[in-house]
C-alpha cells in the first residue's frame, strides 16, 4: 500500500474535527463521505440547502420520494425530527451563520485562505456557482476535503489561486491525501502528516511555503 | 365567495404575454410543475426571461421549454447537470443569454421582491467576479455587497395541497424557491396533486397564504421530470 490517506480515511479524519452537536453542510464528493465516519458517540445534523436539517441516507429504490432530493440532486431520506423548509430559510441558516462546519471539495486553495472551487474560468465554460458562494462567506468553519495534487501532478494548494475565487480568506483547514494543513496568518502549516509520508515531500507537492508540524 | 379555480393548466397559463419575466419552482426535477410548463410549451409564448435555480433537464419541462426556443434569458445559480444537455448547446451557441446568481443570493432577491425591499448588502461573492460593478459598503468593518430585488410577472408553481383561496403545502424538498415565487410574481399560478375545501387546511399548516397566489388548477397524479427522463420522454 502507498503512504498516505485513502479518500475514505480523508473523510474519517475531517468527521474526528467536527465536534458532537454540531449542524454540518457537505460538498458533493468525498465531502459526502463524511456521514459514513462520525466518530463514536457524536451526533452530526445535516444541512441540504435545498431545504432540509435532518437528512439521513439514500432510500431503496422503492422507497424513493421523487421530491426528496438533496442539493446534489440525489435520493435521500429524513431521519426522525427532520425539518423542511424554503430557499430563503435555508440560506438563512448559511448566510446567518448558524451552520458549524461546512466541508467542501475544492479546485485550488491558497495559502491566504482564499478558494476556488467554482469555475476555470475558461471560454467555453458554462459558469455554474450554485450555493458555494453563499455556504463560504456564512458558515462558522469551512473545511476542504482534497487530493493534494491534480491529476496531472500541479498542486492545488497555492501561494495565490488562478481559477476564479469562490471566497476570500474564509477556508480554516484543508484535509489531503498526504497532510492535514491549517490557514494561518503565516500561511499554511501541518497539523499532522498521513503515515509514511514526509514534510519534505508534502511541501515539494504544495504550491506554496509550509510550515512544519510543532 | 373568493375562487381561484382554474379548470385546466391551459386556460391558467393562456395570457402569458411574448417577452414575459416568468419564474418556475422547483430544485432540479423536485417540486417542478411539469404539467404548467408544458401548458406553456402548447401556449407558444417567446422571448421569456425565466428564473429558476438550474436549466432543466433532459428535453421534457424546463429544459423543454428552451429547447423550443421560447427562453431568450435564464436567471439561475447553477445552469448544468448531468443531463441538462438543452441549455448548454443553446449557451454555446449564443442563442440564449444566462445570468448566473449564487443560489442564496437569488433566493433572497426573490423574497426581497415579494416582501417590498428593493436591495440589501450580502457577503456573498464579495471579493469574487460575481461582484464585480456592483455596489459594496462595509457594516461592522466587514464588506458586503448590494444586490437589486428581482420581480417577475407570473410564477408557476407545484404544490402537494391547495384550497380555493390559494392557501398551499408542498411535498418535502419540493418547496425549495416556490413560496418566494408565489411572493415576487404579479401572477402566481399554481398546479396542486389536491383541491380540498376552504377549512380543509390547518391555518397551522399553511405554508404559503392564499393572498400570494391567483390561480390553482388541480393536477392529480402528475408526471415527475426524473420518470419521464427515464422513460426516454420528450415534449412536446
Amino acid at each position: 500500500m502507498s503512504a498516505g490517506w485513502t479518500r475514505d480515511q480523508m473523510a474519517a479524519r475531517c468527521a474526528r474535527d467536527i465536534p458532537d452537536g454540531s449542524y454540518v453542510n457537505l460538498g458533493i464528493g468525498i465531502p459526502e463521505l463524511v456521514t459514513q465516519f462520525v466518530p463514536e458517540g457524536r451526533e452530526f445534523i445535516y444541512h441540504t440547502e435545498n431545504g432540509m436539517l435532518g437528512m439521513g441516507n439514500p432510500p431503496a429504490e422503492e422507497d424513493r420520494d421523487l421530491d426528496l432530493m438533496n442539493a446534489g440532486k440525489k435520493y435521500v431520506t429524513a431521519l426522525p425530527g427532520a425539518a423542511y423548509f424554503h430557499h430563503a430559510d435555508s440560506f438563512s441558516m448559511i448566510r446567518g451563520g448558524h451552520i458549524d462546519a461546512c466541508v467542501l471539495g475544492t479546485m485550488q486553495v491558497a495559502a491566504n485562505g482564499d478558494i476556488a472551487n467554482w469555475s476555470t474560468g475558461a471560454p467555453d465554460a458554462i459558469p455554474a456557482v450554485g450555493g458555494a458562494m453563499d455556504l463560504v462567506q456564512g458558515v462558522k468553519r469551512i473545511y476542504v476535503i482534497t487530493q493534494h495534487t491534480t491529476r496531472t501532478g500541479e498542486p492545488k494548494l497555492v501561494e495565490q489561486c488562478s481559477y476564479p475565487l469562490t471566497g476570500a480568506g474564509v477556508v480554516s483547514r484543508i484535509f489531503t491525501d498526504l497532510a492535514v494543513v491549517d490557514v494561518t496568518s503565516e500561511g499554511f502549516k501541518i497539523v499532522e502528516l498521513a503515515p509514511g509520508v514526509t514534510f519534505e515531500e508534502v511541501q515539494q507537492k504544495t504550491g506554496a511555503p509550509i510550515l512544519p508540524p510543532e | 365567495m373568493i375562487d381561484k379555480q382554474y379548470p385546466s393548466v391551459a386556460k391558467a397559463v393562456a395570457d402569458i404575454p411574448d417577452g414575459a419575466t416568468v419564474m418556475v419552482g422547483g430544485f432540479g426535477a423536485s417540486g417542478s410543475p411539469v404539467e404548467l410548463i408544458h401548458a406553456l410549451i402548447d401556449q407558444g409564448a417567446t422571448d421569456l426571461t425565466v428564473i429558476n435555480n438550474n436549466t432543466g433537464n433532459g428535453e421534457v419541462g424546463l429544459a423543454a421549454l428552451i429547447g423550443n426556443g421560447q427562453v431568450s434569458k435564464m436567471i439561475c445559480s447553477f445552469p448544468r447537470s448531468s443531463q441538462s444537455k438543452v441549455f448548454p448547446k443553446l449557451y454555446r451557441e449564443g442563442k440564449i443569454e444566462l445570468e448566473v446568481v449564487p443560489q442564496g443570493t437569488l433566493a433572497e432577491r426573490i423574497r426581497a421582491a415579494g416582501a417590498g425591499i428593493p436591495a440589501f448588502y450580502t457577503p456573498t461573492a464579495v471579493g469574487t467576479v460575481l461582484a464585480d460593478g456592483k455596489e459594496s459598503r462595509e457594516f461592522d468593518r466587514r464588506p458586503y455587497v448590494m444586490e437589486p430585488w428581482l420581480k417577475a410577472d407570473f410564477a408557476l408553481i407545484k404544490s402537494e395541497v391547495a384550497d380555493p383561496l390559494g392557501n398551499l403545502t408542498f411535498n418535502k424538498t419540493g418547496r425549495n424557491f416556490s413560496p418566494l415565487m408565489c411572493m415576487a410574481a404579479t401572477t402566481t399560478i399554481v398546479q396542486t396533486n389536491r383541491l380540498v375545501a376552504r377549512g380543509d387546511i390547518d391555518p397551522e399548516h399553511v405554508i404559503t397564504p392564499g393572498i400570494f397566489v391567483n390561480r390553482v388548477v388541480e393536477v392529480p397524479d402528475p408526471v415527475h421530470e426524473d420518470t419521464l427522463i427515464a422513460a426516454g420522454r420528450s415534449y412536446p
